[in-house]
């Protein structure tokens, strides 16, 4: 008797084994069809000058905003720098983490969700632009040339749509976990919609000009991007979490505890 | 284990999983660089080999490209400037609850 309950139970786990290979052999195979390419950042030289320009031009209004930003939170609550080291470091982490995809190619996340949520999304600005720089310059990863473009997809575009995403979850009453995590994660994934289009811009498609050359550049980007947007919502929840037990009294300082649920 | 932690544990656990697992779900992959990719993209878009019209100044300067030891070099720099900046804060944040947890005992 005892026998045959277990090769029951043992036949139910193979079959529940079976289920969980085909569901993630049909994940694969879903994002395995996409091309195996990506790029986090816009290569260097690969923007025409007009364009590094405009981009460039378009950022510094966010950058000085950025800095008046930081500099009123700073002498406002002086305590509240270590958690904007830590935001900056956290992006610094971030964005040196090459992570496999289900693309099978490599992407890294940006990090600047936690910022954006914290210190609202001019501030970011500044800490982005640094990551940048230090990867352009020394990692040849990104450009100086495509800075601009690169600010303002990674540090101006993203962050803002965190900040969004996390103000509206709050006014719906999510979760304030879940809207953390949302802000983060579809942040991140908007930075690489942004770069699409702006590579789409500079390279409209001959027959069907920019919508079809970004949705080319899209298709390329977005299915390595999504399950690091997923591990990128993830850390700043976890982020966020510890902040919350150890550093109460900065994250009051900042306006972050006030309405939240803890 | 407090049910904050047991939170976080599972987070992190999840995090993991999702980077790693398409490294052993798919072998072989090559798990390649972007660079490389992005501008195959855009010879696919504009139909003739793009000529990039800058090359990174650090190229420039040593008179070639990053060797890939030292490229993963400067990466690891990059996260442990942030890791240590993390990790120096978190711990005071930890020691400073747990002081004042103790005050509060003796109180």
């Amino acid at each position: 008797m005892s026998f045959t309950l277990k090769t029951i139970e043992e036949e139910k786990m193979n079959q529940k084994e079976k289920k969980i290979v085909s569901l993630a052999a049909a994940f694969a195979l879903v994002f395995g069809v996409a091309p195996a390419a990506n790029a986090m950042h816009i290569m260097e030289g690969y923007l025409p000058p007009k364009f590094c320009i405009m981009w460039g031009v378009i950022c510094i209004p966010f950058l000085v905003a950025g800095y008046l930003s930081i500099k009123r939170t700073m002498s406002k609550h002086h305590r509240a720098i270590t958690i904007l080291a830590m935001a900056g470091a956290f992006v610094f982490v971030l964005s040196s983490l090459k992570i496999p995809s289900v693309t099978g190619s490599c992407s890294h996340m940006t990090g600047t969700g936690l910022g954006a949520i914290l210190f609202g999304p001019s501030a970011v600005s500044i800490l982005g632009i640094i990551v940048l720089i230090f990867q352009a310059i020394l990692l040849a990863h990104g450009g100086l040339t495509s800075l601009g473009a690169n600010t303002f997809s990674m540090a101006i575009a993203g962050p803002f749509v965190s900040y969004a995403i996390y103000k509206l979850c709050k006014k719906l009453k999510v979760n304030k976990h879940v809207g953390i995590f949302l802000a983060a994660s579809i942040g991140d994934l908007f930075t690489y919609c942004i770069t699409s289009v702006q590579l789409a811009l500079a390279y409209p498609s001959e027959n069907g000009g920019v919508l079809v050359s970004a949705a080319k550049f899209l298709a390329v980007f977005a299915p390595t991007q999504v399950p690091l947007a997923i591990i990128e919502g993830i850390l700043t929840v976890v982020i966020i979490i510890g902040l919350e037990t150890y550093a109460k009294s900065e994250l009051t300082d900042l306006g972050f505890m006030n309405g939240g649920e803890n | 284990m407090t049910k904050t932690k047991k939170t976080v544990v599972i987070l992190l656990i999840i995090a993991v999983l999702i980077a790693i697992i398409p490294l052993f779900a798919l072998k072989g992959a090559e798990f390649g660089g972007s660079d490389d990719a992005g501008s195959v993209v855009v010879t696919e878009i504009t139909g003739k080999d793009y000529k990039p019209w800058f090359t990174p100044v650090m190229e420039t300067w040593i008179g070639g490209e990053l060797p890939g030891e030292i490229e993963s070099l400067l990466f690891c720099v990059q996260t442990g400037i942030g890791v240590a900046v993390i990790a120096f804060f978190m711990g005071r944040f930890v020691e400073r609850t747990k002081i004042e947890n103790q005050k509060k005992k003796i109180k």
